[in-house]
């Protein structure tokens, strides 16, 4: 008889997963239902936010800046072959807004906050705090999770708007002050071609899902990890590549819905 | 409720998954006392505190706890119940992000809206209580493992429970610090009128400080006594944990297969005896 | 209530992350421009629009006076049935011409309002008849070299 170990194998690793997507969505649940504490004690979340938000500004600043000047040096390169190059402004400004601000951010913010995020709940775990906090009669999910939840997804909307005008602040040094398109039509080109709703806006709910998304899966990986030194650095493993794939099919769904042409 | 027992424990059942762990355990735990439970490790004794704590579900049997019964209670209730219980984890526990101050502050700010002045002074109280007054600004990682252990206990002590339960204190401590938390547990059970369940293996540090002692093995309670029916016991399986001997009617070896059938072979049990 | 230096660095980053939203919505997206107050609608019927978007431009004189809210395709007369919102500041006559144009050779299609002379205006909900339709290139170029094969035969 033939043995189907890699078949089984294929299949018990699909149920598994399906079975901790069902967990993580009772853990997204519970999250949203415990979140008085976390919202009524506001230091709480304003704690997470400094630990998500403040102390992911560098990287997310610099590489924002880093992507202004390349998107800017290739922009230009594409354009001129075309004598478009006065449309820097707007291929810079959309491609930021639509695309790389929120995922380039999101991606970061995923392997800056949410690995810590995971890592501190995850040793909190293992350490028996989460316990020990249980008997006290404080529930972890109100008192640890939800702030750290919180905080991931007030902080992710800034920092993918900070990147996205560092970006453009990259794309102009390059273009205008390196290449010398004219200042003028960098900028009224970009005003013209860019929608407030339409780009602006969508950018900004692609990092709300993404900050939300990010934050859900480090505060559940960090949760469920096993309470041993090896299971928390695989939490955090889990939480930066589960987070990363999230967010790039999220993108995928999210720009299927908001770029569709009018029929 | 004026029942002289704070803890009814009647016919209790645990099991892990299909794993019997608790097989029909009775317990009756007076108010005020010390009481330890002992046996080998992995026999349950830690599975009995979390039953106790209504971190576990029980298979079956009931543990009534000042008259409420622990396994019928919801969330709410099991933590309505919580606030008057304090608990001792094994190493501590201590919240690693917040200050020694911040970690017995803990309960009291979660638990109460007194004004901060307030709560520093009951704070320094608990904190002089176990001596370290003087450790309050140190972060745990600046802490030894025996004064961790005492930071912890003050924040057991914090809300002033009636039930303490130590998950066992002893471990990986040296013998000073060990006797200092021995004489602290007996020391902050009598000052604050409460019940102690202490779960070790540390037979010789607990007879000195207890007042009544349970053996449990296989998942029963196969003993008890005072330390003092306990030095004196002739069962053998309190002489075998009293004097430390390696093997007894508590077993050396995990139950399994004839050796020699394991080393040679189904056709070895034949020459067994040869 | 206790101040900490934390309070202060959230409230940094909070700032900046709203100056940031803003400088997107404000200065990138130009919110001020693409949301006019107050709006009314016309619409048009084209042969053809070529390549004409929703949310594309509706000029006059070259300056942006509204926007294009919906294309449909009539069933029954088989025309394209454009929609445009225009802003309010800017009433024309009631024999206003629209005509579909392209910015430079291959940039995006507009429409061109070209004022009349009649004294009534359009309001809300009016159609707008005198319509061109968009210049289709392929069109173009083959007509040009029908004409040229055309004359080729002839001079021979």
């Amino acid at each position: 008889m033939p043995d189907f170990a890699f078949l089984r194998r294929l299949g018990g690793n699909t149920v598994d997963r399906l079975w901790r997507l069902g967990v993580a969505s009772r853990f997204f649940v519970a999250i949203l239902l415990n979140s008085g504490t976390a919202l009524r004690r506001y230091p709480l979340t304003f704690r997470e936010i400094w630990f998500s938000g403040v102390l992911s500004l560098v990287i997310i600043l610099v590489s924002g800046l880093f992507v202004g000047l390349v998107l800017g040096m290739q922009g230009y390169e594409i354009l001129t072959r075309y004598g478009s190059d006065t449309a820097l402004g707007v291929m810079v400004a959309l491609s930021l807004l639509r695309e790389l601000g929120p995922v380039i951010a999101g991606l970061l913010f995923a392997s800056r906050a949410g690995s810590a995020i995971a890592a501190e709940i995850g040793l909190m775990k293992a350490t028996e705090q989460l316990k020990a906090m249980d008997m006290m009669a404080v529930d972890p999910v109100a008192r640890v999770v939800a702030p750290r939840f919180w905080g991931g997804v007030i902080s992710m909307p800034f920092l993918a708007a900070l990147f996205s005008c560092m970006g453009i602040f990259g794309g102009w040094l390059i273009g205008v002050v390196m290449i010398g398109v004219d200042e003028g039509v960098f900028w009224s080109q970009m005003q013209a071609a860019v929608d407030f709703r339409h780009d602006v806006l969508n950018g900004v709910i692609k990092s709300v899902v993404f900050g939300v998304a990010v934050s859900l899966i480090a505060v559940f990986e960090g949760y469920d990890s096993e309470p041993t030194a090896e299971g928390v650095s695989r939490a955090i493993t889990r939480a930066v590549v589960t987070s990363a794939l999230a967010i790039l099919a999220l993108d995928f769904v999210l720009t299927s819905f908001m770029f569709r042409e009018s029929p | 409720m004026s029942d002289d027992f704070l803890i009814r424990i009647e016919n209790l059942q645990f099991a892990y998954d299909a794993r019997p762990v608790l097989q029909g355990i009775d317990m009756r735990i007076p108010r005020g006392g010390i009481v330890a439970i002992m046996g080998g490790s992995g026999c349950g004794k830690t599975t009995l505190l979390r039953c106790i704590g209504g971190q576990l579900k029980p298979a079956g049997g009931s543990i009534r706890v000042h008259g409420v019964t622990v396994n019928n209670l919801d969330q709410a209730g099991i933590y309505a119940l919580r606030r008057h219980m304090g608990m001792l984890f094994q190493f501590g526990a201590l919240f690693t992000d917040l200050s020694v101050f911040d970690n017995v502050a803990f309960p009291l700010r979660e638990h109460t809206d007194l004004p901060e002045s307030l709560i520093r002074d009951l704070v320094l109280m608990k904190l002089e209580a176990v001596g370290l007054r003087g450790a309050r600004d140190r972060m745990p990682a600046e802490l030894s493992g025996g004064m961790a252990r005492r930071v912890a206990l003050a924040r057991a002590v914090a809300l002033d429970p009636a039930l303490i339960m130590y998950d066992e204190p002893f471990t990986g401590l040296d013998p000073i610090s060990l006797g200092i938390i021995g004489q602290l547990i007996r020391r902050l059970n009598s000052a604050l009128g409460a019940t102690s369940i202490m779960v070790t293996h540390d037979i010789q540090e607990s007879l000195l400080i207890v007042d009544y002692i349970y053996f449990i093995a296989a998942g029963k309670v196969v003993a008890e006594g005072t330390p003092d029916d306990i030095r004196r016991s002739d069962d053998p399986f309190v002489r075998q944990f009293v004097r430390a001997e390696a093997d007894g009617p508590a077993p050396f070896h995990v139950p399994s297969e004839n050796f020699a059938v394991d080393l040679f072979g189904a056709d070895a049990r034949g020459m067994q005896y040869a | 209530m206790k101040r900490t230096t934390l309070d202060l660095w959230v409230g940094l980053f909070v700032t900046a992350g709203i100056a940031a939203l803003l400088f997107l919505s404000l200065k990138v997206g130009g919110f001020s421009s693409a949301h006019m107050k107050e709006t009314y609608s016309l619409s048009a019927r084209f042969d053809n629009i070529g390549g004409l978007k929703v949310r594309g431009p509706v000029k006059s004189a070259g300056v942006v006076v509204g926007r294009v809210t919906d294309i449909r395709f009539d069933p029954e007369t088989y025309e394209a049935l454009v929609e445009m919102r225009i802003d309010a500041r800017y009433r024309f006559p009631g024999d206003t011409f629209a005509s579909i144009y392209t910015s430079g050779l291959l940039g995006d299609q507009y429409i061109g309002l070209e004022p009349g002379g009649d004294g009534k205006k359009l309001v809300t909900g009016d159609v707008i008849v005198k319509t061109q339709s968009a210049v289709v290139l392929e069109k173009l170029v083959s007509q040009f070299l029908f004409d040229r094969a055309a004359k080729g035969q002839d001079s021979k």
